[in-house]
């Protein structure tokens, strides 16, 4: 173990890349210092929160700026080698302590050569020993070295536990065991905190270059700095940035296959099911609507023009590949340990991962973000299981989905029946109540509408009560009965799929949360988090769409884990900002908002304090195309009591998306109604509209497009 | 002129008497000329919108506007430059050559559609029927704001009256309190080339040919070159620009060359460095252009169908008599000096839009300066037009929005040590499946150095960049800062979120490409 502190440190980096359960398990065993820790960690825990312990003031508010520069105190003369490397951490570089074997599962039967169980179990308690104090110092009462050891600490003012091996009646055996575990044959053997510092010479080494003071200050060390359950948007982010602050991360992800059997990669929901194959069909509907516009611009093709799914969907799936690909290679990159495994929490500051093959590991961590999102909801009617499919395996379709009754209002609704249209199947999207709750309901209704003109079918105050298959085939054909939300009516149709899209749930159900006393909101199945993203538990964490009451987007997920990991790592202050958070619904006419619904802002300001400017527009891309001239649509919330403050962005019309973005910035820096009269629009574009808003609502003055 | 004047007057008189009791300076009016509040001459954007607006305002308004044929004898109806022969035209030729790479992309995602030829014809058509019925909604503001407009071309009479001449040869007489000239400018020719004027086209033509120009040699480096160029090579035509120095001169450099790097690798044939010498008719109705590689002086020649002149644009000036009101004009440029009020050397008359010396040339500066102009001159308010600050887009196949100064400028302007430039190289989601070049998508954000680092520029290339750059430049308007505009959360995905996560700076040397989502 001599001199090995740095190199080992570099084994760990690797084996953390690649945490197969076997081979992680054997390395386990050589690193020597892997903890059989599962009797011991009561006593950790003990450890952990009594009075002396420095990990409860940690908890309890963000912790200090690590050393301004942990790197250079390993580059110190004589200490390794490994000043650059992000993971050389205290224990990654200083020693061989916490490779991913250190995991708590019991040694391997028969691991020993000689006399097995008796020399299992002194080994057992050796390591119990090691792990279960600050200091100990395997010493011999008439070395000098040892005393030397004793009272180098004794003048630092730290307790030592000593194990004097001339005293104790299995003084050979012990150090015999301690050589297979430290490969230091000789005393004194010194630990501090699990970390094998070595004799005598290396203790005063490591003295002189700070690095034993640092280890004294650490508390006794978990697997991991930081565990993240769930690789999607949020969680991903979380795990980068820890890592990038130097500190031992792993993900945990695990996609449990959806009721019709589609499962996916590393990226979470916006990667594989979400914005970003979402977007790419949503492209794929609006080039077919370029292709019908092109021909009044010139371009003269005669063919009837088809569409094929199947062509569709693989590109956008080699291209979902390749992003978690992409995913895969910067955790490796950040030396992030990434196991494809379920996590859930069996005590504090423990989770069991179950892999594919139900094969169970158990990790420790000091610190925890729940990342799991959330997966569609299923009606609960007969059939829907069955026979039903949800946004989880839509974009992976291996088939067209046909004549597709989409059941919901969601914008995830919406923008699926919305783009299925645009690529030319029939469909029908079934509301029980109003589109997009939660967003301004005229805007709302006007992204309906513009739907309807695409030739959507609309089946409003309906809800399903059964599916039945009637043909089996890809699609085959399906009979969904429904009933009116206000009467005793009951309607009856066929379709070739049905898409579930009324809601999503969060993941939080079977993550042990219990175990540990996270609270869960029982009505939403939420996690509900103080404005630092903390649980209940405090070294317990969630980010993404399993918050309470917190927008469910990608940007906000990244936003927030990033900033989380810079709180706990990183010595920052900065909170994620949930205000002015901007959005887009990609319906085929893309709705772009920021701030205030219309409802919203008359709530918290009351309407008579508000001003709502408001046009219709007709995008200079449309003229020619003769595309309807009143469809487009601005409008801006501004609160009158604060100098006509722009509140609520709104805006319906194509690349809303793009458009949104800058407003949302400049909302962020306080735009007032003067500031967008005072600037210059960019001509000629859609964006331009806000900068020449004239009519209020209240004027009721007409705001139609007459021609041009 | 005298003569001509007695003759519009006599002609004239029963009108004149009609306004006698509202006209300022009694004495003018009773000399039998129209008397106005206002006069606007020029009907483009800018006069428009001054006029509309002074009438709005309870003014008594005229303009007076009037299209000088160009040398090929296309001519349009009111609404300037923008609305007949620039922007607007321009913005839908563009898309429809953005609609080509749309037919392109479209059997990626699944479509079977193969590659259309295009009908000019039918564009053009599209086109110039829209323009037209922009042309008749401006007639039919104008009616609707009492304004009086007059298809005449005016030159001034003295410091208060200005003559206008119809088509027929008819005189008018207008005096009024106000004057406002907004003629804007038209392209330059370059007469010292033997068979520029016989042969060339400018802007002016392009947008109203019937037929295709074939292929076409675009000479020169603005915007309006590089837009012209882009949108022919998209259509489908071989096309070749040619540039004697540096490209969007005034723009910033190291977007300049994205946007020519992104056109070369579009399809569009660059000669840097050279200049032309010669047209000549060939037999075959194709043009024969002279040029000479101005770093080996070696001559050069090609056969065009069409040759389009963007080498610049002169102020419409020349036939206004400026000197009989005592304006005065930059003698370099010809343009009109006006002071932060809009007004020129005579405290009454005012020039806005691309005629005044030292405006950018952009629209909605123009709309904005007339609105501005006309609610000062109402007394509606004190407030100046600032010119600081505008957003523009340069709409080549890869568009270029930009807001505030370039990376040189700020160099200039603060010093290399104070500027903090943070850029990104990205890919646009929707390049991925159909495996478009996203080389030249960049973004780059020109900042102060200190904390908390006040943006100055902003810079995007990409698609849409138009609609990207609108909300950011009021964001810059608003003073922000590079901290304040990367707390904003983007919206995923798009572009536009891109310019919200720009985390590397130029001075760090780190990799600016964009990996992962």
């Amino acid at each position: 173990m001599e001199g090995g502190a740095s190199g080992e440190g570099g084994a760990s980096a690797r084996d953390g890349a690649e945490p197969g359960a076997g081979q992680s398990r054997e390395q386990g065993e050589r690193s020597g210092l892997h903890s059989h820790s599962a009797p011991q960690l009561g006593v950790w825990f003990l450890d952990r929160f009594c009075p002396c312990g420095s990990d409860t003031a940690v908890l309890a508010q963000p912790p200090p700026p690590p050393p301004p520069s942990r790197a250079q105190t390993f580059s110190t003369p004589g200490r390794g080698s490994s000043p650059s490397r992000r993971l050389g951490n205290v224990r990654g570089a200083a020693g061989p302590p916490s490779p991913p074997g250190r995991r708590a599962r019991p040694p391997a039967p028969g691991a020993g050569r000689l006399s097995g169980a008796a020399r299992e179990e002194l080994r057992r308690r050796l390591l119990g020993l090691i792990e279960g104090h600050r200091v100990v110092i395997f010493s011999k009462t008439y070395c000098p070295h040892s005393t030397r050891v004793k009272e180098l600490f004794s003048s630092l003012g730290v307790d030592c536990n000593i194990l004097e091996l001339d005293q104790v009646d299995e003084g050979a055996s012990v150090q015999e065991a301690l050589s297979e575990i430290t490969s230091q044959r000789t005393v004194p053997s010194v630990f501090v905190n699990r970390v094998h510092v070595g004799g005598c010479d290396h203790t005063f080494q490591a003295h002189q270059s700070g690095l034993l003071q640092q280890l004294l200050q650490q508390d006794p060390a978990y697997d991991y700095d930081l565990i993240v359950i769930g690789g999607g948007s949020g969680g991903l982010s979380c795990a980068q940035e820890a890592a990038v602050l130097g500190r031992k991360v792993m993900v945990l992800d695990f996609v449990v296959p959806s009721p019709r059997g589609t499962a996916w990669g590393l990226g979470g929901t916006c990667v594989n099911v979400g914005c970003i194959p979402k977007k790419l069909m949503h492209q794929a509907a609006l080039l077919g609507q370029a292709l019908t516009d092109s021909r009044k611009f010139g371009w003269e093709y005669s063919q009837q023009v088809r569409h094929s799914w199947a062509t569709m969907t693989e590109a956008i799936q080699s291209h979902i590949g390749s992003l978690s690909w992409g995913h895969r290679l910067a955790l490796r990159e950040k030396a992030v340990t990434y196991v494809n495994s379920f996590g859930e929490f069996v005590e504090h500051h423990k989770v069991k991962a179950t892999n594919e093959k139900g094969q169970e590991v158990l990790y420790t961590a000091a610190k925890f973000v729940i990342a799991t999102g959330e997966r569609p909801r299923y009606l609960g009617i007969p059939g829907d299981r069955e026979y039903c499919i949800t946004s989880d395996d839509l974009f992976s379709l291996p088939y067209c989905p046909g004549a597709t009754l989409v059941v919901g209002a969601s914008y995830v609704a919406l923008e699926c029946a919305g783009f299925l249209a645009g690529l030319g199947l029939e469909v029908t999207v079934m509301v029980r109540s109003v589109l997009l709750r939660g967003f301004d309901q005229e805007m709302a209704e006007k992204v309906g509408a513009s739907m309807q003109q695409l030739g959507v079918r609309f089946l409003r105050k309906f809800v399903p009560v059964e599916v039945q298959q009637l043909e089996r085939g890809l699609p085959g054909r399906l009979k969904v009965v429904a009933k009116s939300t206000e009467g005793t009516e009951t309607i009856e149709g066929i379709y070739n799929t049905v898409l579930l899209a009324i809601g999503r749930d969060s993941c939080t159900k079977k993550l042990g949360l219990e175990k540990i006393g996270v609270n869960v909101s029982e009505k939403t199945g939420k996690i509900p988090v103080n404005d630092e993203e903390q649980t209940s538990v405090p070294y317990v964490y969630a980010v993404g769409d399993v918050l309470e009451g917190k927008p469910q987007l990608t940007p906000v997920a990244v936003q927030a884990g990033k900033l989380l990991a810079r709180r706990l790592f990183g010595g920052r202050s900065e909170k994620c900002d949930y205000v002015n958070v901007p959005t887009v619904v990609f319906t085929p006419l893309e709705y772009g908002c920021c701030g205030y619904s219309e409802e919203k802002a008359g709530e918290v300001y009351q309407a008579e304090n508000l001003n709502v400017y408001h046009t219709l527009f007709w995008p200079l891309e449309w003229t020619v195309a003769g595309r309807d001239n009143n469809t487009c649509y601005a409008k801006i919330i501004c609160n009158k009591l604060d100098n006509d403050r722009v509140i609520g962005f709104h805006v319906l019309g194509p690349n809303a998306g793009e458009i949104t973005q800058g407003f949302a910035a400049a909302m962020k820096c306080g735009l007032t109604k003067q500031l967008l009269d005072d600037t210059i629009g960019i001509h000629p574009t859609c964006g331009e509209v806000f900068t020449t808003l004239e009519i209020t609502k209240a004027s009721g003055l007409d705001i139609t497009q007459k021609g041009c | 002129m005298a003569a001509l004047r007695g003759a519009a007057t006599a002609a004239l008189r029963g009108a004149a008497a009609r306004f006698r009791g509202r006209a300022p300076g009694g004495a003018r009016g009773a000399a039998g000329r129209q008397c106005y509040d206002l006069l606007v001459i020029g009907g483009g954007s800018g006069g428009l919108a001054c006029a509309k607006e002074a009438a709005q305002l309870g003014k008594k308004v005229a303009v007076l506007d009037y299209v000088e044929p160009s040398p090929r004898g296309t001519r349009w109806g009111l609404g300037g430059t923008c609305v007949n022969v620039g922007c607007i035209p321009k913005k839908l030729m563009h898309q429809a050559a953005l609609l080509g790479g749309m037919i392109r992309d479209a059997p990626h995602y699944g479509w079977g559609v193969t590659q259309a030829p295009h009908s000019w014809a039918t564009l053009a058509d599209a086109v110039q029927n829209h323009v037209k019925s922009l042309n008749w909604g401006h007639r039919v503001q104008l009616q609707d704001r009492k304004v009086k407009y007059f298809n005449v071309k005016a030159s001034f009479v003295d410091t208060h009256t200005v003559c206008g001449v119809s088509k027929g040869g008819e005189e008018t007489l207008l005096s009024a309190e106000h004057i406002v000239i907004a003629t804007g400018g038209r392209p330059r020719y370059p007469t010292h080339i033997e068979g520029a004027l016989e042969y060339g086209i400018t802007s002016d033509d392009l947008f109203w040919l019937k037929e295709s120009p074939g292929k076409t040699l675009v000479v020169g480096a603005s915007y309006v070159a590089l837009e012209c160029a882009g949108l022919l090579t998209g259509l489908g035509l071989d096309t070749t620009v040619m540039i004697r120095s540096v490209p969007l001169r005034a723009f910033d450099q190291q977007m300049a060359s994205l946007v020519t790097e992104h056109m070369a690798g579009h399809g569009t044939r660059i000669l840097r460095g050279c200049a032309p010498e010669k047209v000549e008719k060939l037999p075959g109705q194709q043009l024969r252009v002279t040029w000479v590689d101005l770093t080996s002086d070696r001559k050069d020649a090609g056969t065009f169908d069409t040759v389009l002149w963007a080498i610049g644009r002169v102020p419409e000036t020349a036939s206004l008599n400026l000197e009989k009101a005592g304006v005065h004009t930059n003698p370099v440029t010809g343009k009109i000096l006006v002071d932060a009020q809009e007004t020129t050397s005579v405290p009454h008359i005012y020039a806005i839009g691309d005629v005044a010396e030292g405006r950018p040339e952009l629209t909605p500066t123009a709309i904005m300066a007339g609105r501005l102009l006309a609610q000062r001159l109402s007394g509606r308010t004190s407030d100046l037009m600032d010119y600081s600050s505008v957003p523009t887009t340069v709409f080549t196949p890869l568009e270029y929005g930009c807001v505030g100064l370039s990376e040189e400028a700020a160099v200039a302007r603060h010093g290399e040590e104070h500027v903090e430039v943070y850029h990104a190289f990205y890919k646009p989601l929707e390049f991925t499946v159909p495996q478009r070049d996203a080389s030249q998508c960049y973004i780059k954000m020109v900042c102060l150095r200190e904390p908390p680092q006040l943006v100055l520029g902003l810079h995007f290339l990409g698609p849409n960049a138009g609609e990207v750059i609108q909300g950011f430049a009021l964001g810059i308007k608003c003073g922000a800062s590079y901290q304040q505009l990367m707390r904003t959360v983007g919206i995923h995905p798009t572009c536009a979120e891109e310019v919200a996560k720009l985390r590397i700076s130029k001075r760090s040397g780190l990799d600016p490409t964009v990996t992962g989502c």
